[in-house]
């Protein structure tokens, strides 16, 4: 057992997941992941850069990854939003890469020392276009390890960018961590061509399947790698055909997995009438509201997201068409309140608790509003 | 044992959140679960700062620091900012090096000139924060003085573990006399 921080669980989960990769601009509160790597990753035989920006460091980490390198960056909401034009391009040429986003109070710099969870949307719809990606968000600093292990696996097997949402308080609070032996906990591999190099074309799935297997440039295998549409050659290709092929097999990689990718966790649900949804940091207060109501015999249980996108519809439909009611809190102003209000369809009533002054909601506001419900 | 709510508050730079970190480790290694924060504004040095601790047997959820049952203050500022909440059963422990305006609390108060004594008897006001540390644990016995003391041990930079140690014993001496926390 050793006491980390959750940006340091963070850099050494990257490490354990394989990433030998780490590019980055420093920003608080994620600065620590890049002090750590800068030290870590010389002494595994990775490669530390600081770069001029946070455009540049996603772009050297698309090209590392690109190589057969896994890759990942971190930074906070700016730097978050400057790494947008590069998590399309991620996900359109399809370059496996981690993108770490510790969330702190916005719009623009806000707040730089303070939580919030203001980031669930962009880190969904902030890059144009229909576009897959993932998204965890976990709640102490063991999970921050996990998910970021669990992450690059997703990254590397669907080809896909992965953004890890941390928030202020995750990311710099201190918690015991056991870090799992190798092989305790599996890392996957990219599939890469095994046939003749000069047949290989950079998009061409195998039958039945929708992820292509990826060459390392400089293999000997002929890549093209475009952020235009294409086709399975990987050139640019204008037709119709192409295009929707190409854009619907991207946002189907996901969504096809939505039941292994989706990740809750339930606490006291099995006899809950009313169900306070919650995620990251503010999941933790909402336990603890959780735990108060049931000492005080309100029938309240607690649905944790751990991955928001794809969004847990079916766990949060479920869950509506058997409770009197549902409340969201989170630290903006309706983000995934509004998700859940959309898969519930009108099973039940959805309320929210929002907050977005950069504190920590406290267990006793939250069981005040379960009350209200109950 | 049941929740322990530890804060230490001060300046930006006198180390209170190596104190906190260091804390969390002791605590860490008599098998305890424990979450560290810290609060600190944009300056890494002169602002107000704060290194928070909860200790528990159990899953800890609720992470940040509702009512302490001890406050260190090692400036005015964090004084006057981070009394407020204590726990009614709660100490503050105010150096007066530094804290000049005691605030009238109902609580216990133990006002001591802690880094005025380290300057003194340990000769470098740096480890004041590993002196304050010590006066709190003999205080409070959040956690031992032996899993503190090699916490300390543990964590001290190169070539400063005899310092740090005796301005932890010095921590331990300022205690003496006082009597311990009983937590509720």
């Amino acid at each position: 057992m050793r006491l980390l921080q959750g940006n340091e669980a963070c850099a050494e989960g990257a490490l354990y997941a394989g990433c030998r990769f780490f590019a980055g601009y420093p920003i608080t509160p994620s600065s620590e992941i890049a002090e750590h790597l800068a030290r870590r990753m010389p002494q595994v035989g990775g490669t530390f850069v600081q770069m001029e920006d946070e455009i540049a460091s996603l772009a050297a980490c698309i090209g590392a990854s690109l190589t057969g390198v896994k890759a990942m960056t971190a930074t906070s909401g700016p730097g978050f939003s400057l790494k947008q034009e590069h998590i399309g391009f991620a996900a359109m040429a399809e370059v496996p890469c981690v993108v770490v986003d510790a969330q702190r109070a916005g719009p623009s710099t806000g707040m730089p020392t303070s939580p919030a969870q203001g980031d669930v949307q962009q880190a969904r719809w902030g890059t144009h276009g229909d576009h897959p990606v993932v998204v965890y968000s976990p709640w102490s600093v063991q999970e921050t390890f996990e998910l970021t292990v669990r992450a690059f696996n997703v990254a590397e097997t669907l080809r896909v960018p992965v953004i890890l949402l941390l928030d202020e308080v995750v990311a710099h609070m201190r918690e015991g961590v056991e870090l799992p032996a190798p092989g305790r906990m599996p890392v996957l591999e990219r599939s890469r061509p095994t046939g003749d190099p000069a047949a290989y074309r950079s998009y061409a799935c195998a039958p039945g399947e929708d992820v292509p297997p990826m060459a390392d440039f400089g293999a000997g295998f002929r890549m093209a790698v475009t952020g235009l549409t294409h086709d399975e050659s990987g050139f640019p290709s204008g037709r119709p055909a192409v295009a929707d092929a190409l854009v619907r097999r991207l946002a189907g990689k996901v969504e096809r997995r939505v039941g292994e990718l989706a990740a809750v966790d339930g606490r006291y649900l099995e006899d809950a009438q009313i169900v306070l949804i919650s995620f990251g940091c503010t999941a933790r207060a909402g336990l603890r509201a959780v735990r108060l109501a049931r000492e005080r015999g309100l029938p309240v249980g607690l649905l944790r997201l751990i991955g928001l996108w794809p969004f847990p519809d079916r766990a949060v439909a479920e869950l509506a068409g058997r409770v009197r009611g549902m409340l969201v809190a989170e630290m903006n102003l309706g983000q995934v309140r509004r998700e859940v209000e959309r898969a519930a369809r009108g099973a039940c009533p959805v309320a929210g608790h929002h907050r977005v002054d950069g504190e920590l909601m406290n267990p006793e506001e939250l069981l005040a509003a379960l009350e209200v419900l109950a | 044992m049941s929740r322990r709510e530890v804060r230490l508050a001060g300046t930006g730079g006198q180390g209170l959140i190596l104190a906190g970190l260091i804390l969390a480790e002791a605590a860490l290694s008599e098998g305890h679960h424990t979450v560290q924060t810290q609060a600190y504004g944009p300056q890494s040095r002169g602002g107000a700062s704060k290194a928070e601790v909860i200790i528990d047997l159990q899953e800890i959820d609720y992470p940040h620091v509702a009512h302490p049952g001890v406050v260190l203050a090692m400036s005015q500022e964090a004084c006057d900012l981070y009394h407020g909440d204590l726990d009614p059963a709660g100490v503050l422990v105010a150096d007066t090096t530094f804290v000049h305006r005691l605030p009238e609390v109902p609580q216990r108060l133990v006002a001591e000139p802690i880094t005025r004594r380290v300057l003194q008897e340990v000769g470098r006001a740096i480890v004041a924060n590993i002196s304050a540390l010590g006066l709190v644990v003999a205080l409070t016995g959040v956690v031992s003085r032996e899993s503190l003391t090699r916490a300390v041990r543990e964590r001290a930079p190169h070539g400063t573990v005899e310092l740090n140690l005796a301005a932890l014993k010095l921590g331990f001496r300022l205690a003496e006399g006082k009597e311990p926390v009983a937590w509720s």
